[in-house]
């Protein structure tokens, strides 16, 4: 079981770091990169709190190795901010009061993303099918609907 | 989580070799393996990814029209691409039901599969599409018909060091039409309490050609309604004939009570799928 060098594209920048084999991509990042935003709610794939991209499809951190990233390209949570503020996902989701406790949210959030960057004028059929794999205890997903399709909104007026 | 050496291979040679250890296995998306490691229900000393294999990544359809699915695409390719969308609508119907968007993010059709649930979704599917499984092993390649695969929960033919390859799912027939149905108690994300696939073609006086209907989640392996022809063949079809389709999956069901559905309610649940897939089927045609 030795200890393996993974290199990825993680936020746009090359990173290099080391796991085991045995080792998810979530505590990779949570617990190696210190990018605890990314989110651990059960560890088998059912509440989408630890969503990621990877190589530009929504997966959950937590079915994923470490060791499978090599070579490939993450987006987390804190790569969602661009270098003038906000995402527009993050200021609606502020402006909407989308979150209680936050738990869910960047998983939420980098759904989110991943969805309208396939289908940037979703129906609000299309989010909540999209979001079903999010689980929040909180909020009863309306206010969460709603800032999605706000951003999409928004997103849509800028073009 | 156990603890587990990885590797990650690009050639089937590689992965035959790795996959020679009686305590090494195939990684295709990890969505069932790597949680039923984690808890202990799966052993394993050595994964060994097989995503990097060019030829279990190929989603291809030939000349002839006949597609193949490498076993590691992921469900998303399956039902993002166009035509496989609009030709094998059953198929595509089981592959968006699995999981969450994420989860299609990952899971395949080959791990879906070797899985072998009594409820893996995309079983009856692929048997009423009429699918044929290829495999490699330490003694080459054979295929075999995906209604032979599963032998009991969790349970499959394939022999100690043998990689599922691929999934050949032959072009529809002119006039016909598919669809996959199940039900849970929520819209999305949770297991078929029962499910039910139908295949269908119809003849050029509008009377049934050929038909073929797989129960999931009412047995310890999909179960094929053998019936079903015997009840619809050359006759035109009706809503008679999808009650009695109906009945047929009701008398085949072998199914369990269990912590998602009793017996009875699974019974009664593969008589209202067999119907309403049949209908979609049929409407699908054209
Ligand atoms: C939240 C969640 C929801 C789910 N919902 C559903 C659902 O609605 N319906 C459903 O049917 N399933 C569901 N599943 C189960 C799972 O996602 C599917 O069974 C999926 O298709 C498995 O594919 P995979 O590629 O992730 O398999 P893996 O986890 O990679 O592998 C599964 C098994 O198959 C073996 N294997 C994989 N590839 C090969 C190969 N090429 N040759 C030989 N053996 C191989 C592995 O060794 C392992 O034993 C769900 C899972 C999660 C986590
Ligand atoms: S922590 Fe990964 S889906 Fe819940
Ligand atoms: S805000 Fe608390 S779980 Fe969603």
């Amino acid at each position: 079981m030795s200890t393996l060098a993974v290199t990825t594209t993680l936020n746009g920048e090359t990173v290099t770091f080391l796991c085991e084999p045995h080792e998810t991509l979530l505590t990779a990042l949570r617990d190696r990169l210190m990018l605890t935003g990314t989110k651990e709610g059960c560890s088998n794939g059912n509440c989408g709190a630890c969503n990621v991209i990877l190589d530009g499809t929504l997966v959950n951190s937590c079915l994923v190795l470490a060791a499978e990233v090599d070579g490939h390209q993450i987006t987390t949570i804190e790569g969602i901010a661009g270098p003038n503020g906000l995402h527009p996902l993050q200021t609606s989701f502020l402006e909407n009061a989308a979150l209680q406790c936050g738990i869910c949210t960047p998983g939420f959030i980098v759904a989110s993303k991943a969805l309208l960057d396939k289908n940037p004028q979703p129906t609000e059929r299309e989010v909540r099918h999209w979001l079903a794999g999010n689980l929040c205890r909180c909020t009863g997903y309306d206010k969460i609907v709603r800032a999605v399709l706000e951003a999409a909104s928004a997103g849509a007026t800028k073009e | 989580m156990q603890t587990f050496s990885y590797r990650s291979v690009s050639t089937v040679e590689e992965a035959l070799a790795a996959l020679a250890s009686p305590t090494a296995r195939a990684l295709g998306g990890g969505t069932d393996l790597i949680p039923m490691v984690r808890e202990g229900r799966r052993q394993a000393d050595l994964v060994v990814d097989v995503k990097g294999i060019p030829e279990l990544g190929r989603l291809e359809i030939d000349a002839q029209g006949n597609l193949t699915i490498g076993a590691a695409v992921a469900l998303h390719r399956v039902y993002g691409h166009p035509e496989v969308a609009r030709r094998w609508p059953g198929l595509v119907d089981a592959a968006s039901l699995i999981g969450g968007t994420a989860v299609q993010g990952r899971a395949t059709l080959g791990g879906n599969l070797c899985t072998a649930s009594p409820a893996g979704d995309s079983i009856p599917a692929l048997i009423v599409h009429g699918a044929t499984l290829i495999v490699a092993g330490p003694a080459g390649r054979r295929s075999i018909p995906v209604a032979a695969f599963c032998i009991g929960p969790g349970r499959t033919v394939l022999g100690p060091g043998e990689l599922l390859i691929a999934i050949q799912v032959p072009a529809p027939r002119p006039r016909s039409g598919a669809a996959y149905l199940r039900f849970i108690p929520r819209n999305e994300m949770d297991i078929a309490v029962a499910s039910s696939g139908v295949a269908l073609q119809l003849d050029a006086e509008g009377h049934i050609a050929a038909i073929d209907v797989a129960l999931g989640a009412v047995g310890p392996t999909p179960i094929v309604v053998a019936d079903a022809a015997a009840l619809a063949l050359g006759q035109a079809p009706s809503a008679e004939m999808a009650a009695k389709l109906g009945a047929a999956a009701t008398a085949a069901a072998r199914p369990i009570d269990d912590v998602r559905g009793t017996a009875a309610h699974r019974k009664r649940l593969v008589d209202v799928l067999t119907r309403r897939a049949f209908m979609a089927a049929l409407h699908r045609i054209g």
